[in-house]
């Protein structure tokens, strides 16, 4: 199975067992080198990725969702600084992408929280609790299919309904479903301990 | 042993339990009952999700309104839709979950995770994502992550109401065959052969306490 974009690919590869910590500073310098020098970066991302064993299909999705917006400002930036500088802007972009999911692709959502709890740590002294950081982080990534589950429902039952495509329309049932979703999450994460402390 | 005592509950101007009083020391029980009779409310006061308006609840000896959090940890609550209380964004974390936020050790979180995906016919899907897996397949989930916590109680409220024929068997063999005491609330009727027994509400109130026979045979006769 290729699971959906950025989303864990497990494996035991260098990148895999790196902690997340080294890992996000290797990306910050990475991102850097790839926006000096983005001819000569094209060669070592894609190595890391064979590095990562992530197959072709998979390493291609990544920088997918890109292409038609860099076809259009690469096709723009070609006619006004010329092909050069162009190849240069459209790879640099392509490649801080690659870069930035290849972390995700290498790095359990966990291991990811647990730095960020720890990153998050001088936060107590101001009152914030560090899990709470890192779960907050990881709502948000459930949330996300939650979402979109809820929009395509809704949008089904209005189709079927004969409601046609106003999306004025959907904005008051969604809500309300969008409301009472969050109030059972609420409920779970109550009773599987969240707020015992 | 789970004692509630002469509990009322409302919800603003709306009374949803009124004056029940059982002291539960069996190892299966359902609860069954017409909708909105009370039945999810009950199940909830069972936890501390809901404290009660009036009366007391207690899990052996603990008060569900002084010591939530403790009961918390004793007393799993499964939920009808897996959906809801799927927190995390893959099926290992997820199970992971309440592990961490009761502090234990990674090891031992790694080692009661590996057993309940397994046990749960899950180790396929550790790194997935956990929204991609079938409704069967969530509510397994949902319920490897709480007996992950190994609570002494589980407590159900409609387990099965969104699964097919054959999820509903499984996840009713598998409550079956826990050690754990499990209260079960389900209009799933044969799910609960084999019962200690059945509490029957009706109109917020607890009207028929028996076996399983009699008490669906008296609900059955409520419900005409
Ligand atoms: N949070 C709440 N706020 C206000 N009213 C509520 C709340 N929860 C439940 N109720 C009301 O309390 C009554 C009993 O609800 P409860 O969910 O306990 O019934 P139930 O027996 O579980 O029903 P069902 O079989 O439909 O699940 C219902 O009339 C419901 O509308
Ligand atoms: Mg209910």
């Amino acid at each position: 199975m290729t699971g959906p974009l950025g989303l864990y690919v497990p494996g035991r590869s260098p990148l895999h067992r790196c902690p997340p910590g080294p890992k996000l500073l290797g990306l910050a310098v990475a991102l850097v080198l790839a926006l000096r020098y983005p001819l000569l970066a094209a060669g070592p991302v894609v190595a890391l990725y064979a590095l990562a064993r992530i197959p072709v299909r998979l390493a291609l999705a990544q920088v997918r969702p890109l292409w038609g917006v860099l076809l259009v400002t690469g096709v723009f930036q070609t006619i006004t600084i010329g092909w050069e500088r162009a190849a240069e802007i459209t790879s640099s972009l392509m490649l801080s992408v690659a870069l930035a999911s290849l972390v995700t692709l290498t790095t359990r959502v966990s291991a990811m929280l647990d730095t960020i709890a720890g990153v998050a740590r001088p936060l107590r002294r101001i009152g914030i609790e560090p899990d709470r950081v890192a779960l907050l982080l990881a709502l948000t990534i459930r949330c996300v299919p939650l979402l979109t589950d809820i929009l395509g429902s809704v949008r089904e039952a209005q189709l079927a309904r004969g409601a046609g495509r106003n999306p004025l329309a959907l904005v008051v049932p969604v809500i309300i479903r969008t409301l009472r979703t969050a109030d059972a999450l609420g409920e779970a994460l109550t009773a599987r301990g969240v707020d015992d402390e | 042993m789970i004692e509630i005592e002469r509990v009322s509950h409302r919800f603003i101007d709306r009374t949803v339990l009124r004056d029940v009083t059982v002291t539960l020391a069996e190892h299966r029980i359902g609860v069954i009952g017409a909708n909105g009779s009370g039945k999810s409310t009950f199940a909830r006061l069972i936890n501390g999700l809901v404290r009660p308006s009036e009366g007391r609840v207690s899990v052996d000896g603990l008060d569900t309104r002084r010591d939530a959090g403790k009961i918390r940890r004793k007393v799993g609550f499964v939920f009808t839709d897996p959906d809801n209380q799927i927190v995390m964004p893959t099926v290992a974390e997820d199970v992971a979950f309440s592990l961490r936020r009761a502090k234990l050790p990674r090891e031992e979180v790694r080692r009661r995770v590996t057993a309940a995906l397994e046990r749960f016919g899950l180790s396929d899907h550790a790194d997935h994502p956990a929204h991609l897996l079938s409704g069967g397949q969530k509510q397994m989930l949902a319920l490897a992550a709480v007996l992950a916590t190994e609570p002494t109680t589980v407590v159900c409220d409609e387990p099965t109401t969104l699964l097919d024929l054959r999820n509903t068997r499984m996840v009713g063999t598998l409550l079956h065959q826990l050690p754990q005491r499990v209260v079960l609330v389900t209009h799933q009727l044969d799910l609960l052969d084999g019962y200690d027994r059945v509490l029957v509400f009706d109109d917020g109130r607890l009207v028929v306490d028996d076996r399983p026979g009699p008490a669906v045979a008296a609900y059955r006769r409520l419900m005409t």
